[in-house]
């Protein structure tokens, strides 16, 4: 039985490492959600090739959706494996 | 006993794979046969009944056979819903009739400022997964009034968390039966009130018996439907006119072709300037400002819906949890990102073989929408050539042919018609229906067991009578669900006018009403009771007071609350001129009509009523920041907690009777 201190310890430890991954995927939200379609009129100037989309309005439709969908099974990924670490996961 | 159904449970769950499987097969030889019955002459009515009644009977008949009389059944599915699965239901249960219907068609009027809503309605989920719900999965609560309850020290906290369920769920769940009322009396030539009924005895069939153990089995093979009707038109669509079956991939090219289309209809005078909005040019509906308050507010909403929250309490591990937040979001993407497609081969469909057309040259396909009144053409509704012809005979100096200003379609029409611009055999038109029905339906399944949870569970167990024994809490449970949904659907059969406005308002309202206090009760151990009660009450009662201040007492708004007319996105000129309109008899006119010159026109700081969040939920962080930092500091044992909520591994911090 480790004293409590430790677990204090690990606790501590593990929640730095889940608030630093939380805000890491909060910036790269808010990038996608929003930085990056506030440049949408020169971004709309170039064409992306062969299936002709101005590149700022396939950011909105599509492009930032895509990055949605990857950071969630990514961060579901990065999440676990930080748990894993502290011995906080459950079991498989 | 208990190894018995565990082991039963395994199969159940191992069989999954199997069982849906079989159901996709099914449903595709279904919509097969339809077809060849077609071929054969049967008419389009008795295929389109046949469509919704047996699309209907499936889902009543999972409802059936998944009735529980088990509390963690009836509330959480038992927690055992895999996380693929949970995925699929929470797709279902995200995408409403608005969604299905309506966001192709906000596309279609918008361009590119209607992706607003399509940025919105799934970046959230981002917000879910890292800030909120994996760690109320731990928690073990039934519903997020629990959550609020425990953390913030009782009852009062509680009652304020059913407050803003009901208001942002209640206004929902009416515009989901007010959607499947549209539908299948569009489709069904039903009488509306007639198919709100229908649409209300399906809900209640998949709901009634099986709580959320019920709505997640239906909510997974209504995702099956709706999925295969929004992509098999615009699939066939895309291949006959790109020759490649990838619709989100071809579109780029429809939407050159529009632009090109837009230059050559100003230059040969079908259209005024006044008149055109270009597809992809930005901001020209919603001022830079509206365009991104909208992303956040549905963003943030998004993760603050208790419907949504609620359904990654079923799954087996907060592992999965996180894993299921992101099948949802691709399933959920999968519609989304075909939506802009639905948008921009109509779009060049009306500019290219409606606009610029002489009246007599007009396609067919229109002219049943017409009837409809959905489609109008120089002022009437284009129900046939002669109609056409003698409503733009009637403009002066008019040339013959169909400008782009003589042209107005309802934004419903966009999905719906798509099949018949294909020209597609009417099977596909009806699976589109059966489609839409099972967005709303499976929404409004999610909206209503949130609803009648927090009534059942909050309000009658945990705060009128904690003793209840299961049968009688169960027995309450439906109860209050059967009443919602009378309700529900007796408000929706009135039509009432700002109903489709309100879906937007109700994801402000979760915002401003449960987003600061579940991230601060998560990710902040220092804050207090006192600072979350107060905070939302502050942030909920500041977006709400925005809402009905501006769409209801607008000039008191102008008069007392220093608001000023909203501005033109393209021009910067006010909307409306408040002097002369504060100067008409009506100004002061509590509940006006839309039709009234000052409502939804005024605001602060140029912000669209429907974005009131963003006042409300900053608002909401201060006040709990700063009244939980004048109080002292919660218990170490609320701490403690906080911390077992932030740890994966034990058991739940919430233990409920279940028996």
């Amino acid at each position: 039985m480790p004293d409590s201190t430790s677990i204090k310890q690990k606790e501590d430890a593990h929640w730095r490492k889940t608030s630093r991954l939380m805000f890491t995927h909060l910036a790269i939200w808010f990038f996608f959600g929003f930085v990056i379609h506030m440049f949408v009129k020169p971004l709309n100037n170039i064409v992306i090739p062969i299936v002709g989309f101005p590149l700022g309005f396939y950011m909105a439709a599509q492009g930032s959706l895509i990055a949605f969908v990857v950071m969630l099974f990514v961060f579901a990924k990065q999440q676990d494996k930080i748990d894993r670490e502290f011995g906080f996961a459950e079991e498989d | 006993m208990a190894t018995q159904a565990s082991a039963s449970t395994s199969d159940f769950i191992k069989n999954l794979g199997r069982m849906y499987g079989t159901y996709t097969g099914g449903f595709i030889g279904f919509i097969l046969l339809l077809a060849v019955l077609e071929q054969v002459g049967v008419p389009n009515k008795i295929l389109g009944y046949l469509f919704v009644f047996f699309t209907l009977a499936v889902y009543a008949i999972i409802g059936v056979m998944t009735r529980t009389a088990e509390v963690s059944e009836y509330y959480v599915a038992g927690r055992r819903v895999p996380a693929f699965y949970n995925g699929m239901a929470t797709g279902a249960d995200w995408m409403s009739a608005a969604s299905f219907v309506g966001m192709a068609g906000t596309l279609f009027l918008l361009g590119y400022d209607g992706l607003a809503w399509v940025l919105g309605w799934t970046g959230g989920f981002v917000l879910v997964s890292i800030l909120i719900g994996p760690y109320l999965r731990k928690f073990g609560a039934y519903t997020v009034p629990d959550f609020l309850s425990f953390r913030y020290g009782g009852n009062f906290a509680r009652f304020l968390g059913v407050i803003v369920l009901v208001a942002c769920s209640f206004t929902y769940v009416t515009a989901q039966i007010y959607g499947t009322g549209i539908i299948a009396s569009r489709f069904l030539g039903m009488q509306f009130e007639l198919a709100v009924f229908a649409g209300l005895v399906g809900i209640l069939l998949c709901a009634m018996l099986g709580g959320m153990r019920a709505v997640t089995w239906t909510q997974i093979a209504q995702y099956i439907v709706l999925i295969i009707a929004y992509l098999t038109p615009i699939v066939i669509l895309s291949t006959m006119k790109y020759g490649l079956p990838v619709p989100q991939l071809t579109y780029g090219q429809a939407i050159a072709d529009i632009t090109a289309r837009e230059q050559q209809m100003l230059a040969n005078g079908l259209s005024t300037a006044a008149a055109l909005k270009p597809h992809i040019q930005p901001f020209i509906n919603y001022s830079p400002l509206n365009f991104f308050a909208i992303i956040m507010c549905m963003m943030v909403g998004t993760a603050s819906l208790p419907h949504i929250l609620m359904r990654y309490f079923t799954t087996p591990s907060v592992r999965e949890a996180r894993q299921s937040v992101a099948w949802s979001l691709l399933f959920i993407f999968l519609l989304y990102f075909s939506a802009p497609a639905y948008a921009a081969f109509s779009k060049l469909e009306v500019y290219t073989n409606i606009i610029g057309r002489n009246l007599s040259a007009i396609r067919p396909w229109l002219f049943s929408w017409g009837e409809l009144g959905l489609i109008k053409i120089c002022g009437k509704d284009a129900s046939s050539i002669d109609a056409v012809i003698a409503a733009c005979k009637a403009i002066a100096d008019h040339p013959g042919v169909v400008r782009l200003q003589d042209f107005v379609i309802n934004t419903d029409v966009i999905v719906l018609s798509t099949p018949e611009i294909a020209g597609l055999p009417y099977v596909i038109s009806g699976l589109v229906a059966a489609g839409g029905l099972a967005a709303a339906l499976s929404t409004a399944d999610g909206l209503l067991l949130a609803i009648a949870n927090a009534l059942s569970h909050d309000i009658y167990y945990k705060m009128i009578d904690p003793n209840a024994p299961t049968i009688r809490r169960l027995t309450v449970a439906r109860a209050l669900l059967v009443g919602v949904a009378v309700v529900a659907a007796a408000t929706a059969a009135t039509k009432p006018a700002d109903i489709l406005a309100m879906v937007g308002w109700a994801f402000s309202l979760a915002m401003a009403g449960n987003f600061p206090a579940l991230v601060m009760g998560v990710w902040w151990k220092r804050t207090t009771a006192t600072g979350a009660i107060c905070g939302i009450i502050a942030g909920f009662g500041l977006c709400l007071f925005y809402l009905v201040t501006t769409r209801y007492f607008p000039g008191a708004g102008v008069k007392y609350f220093g608001m000023t007319s909203l501005l033109n996105p393209l021009t910067g000129a006010p909307v409306v001129d408040i002097a002369k309109a504060m100067a008409l008899p009506n100004a002061m006119e509590s509940f006006p009509t839309l039709a009234h010159p000052l409502a939804n026109k005024v605001g602060w700081f140029d912000l669209n009523n429907i974005a009131c969040g963003l006042l409300g939920a900053p608002l909401g962080f201060a006040v709990i920041y700063i009244v939980s930092k004048l109080g002292r500091e919660p218990s170490a044992q609320m701490q403690a907690y906080v911390d077992e909520i932030r740890k994966p591994r034990g058991r739940t911090v919430l233990e409920e009777k279940t028996t």
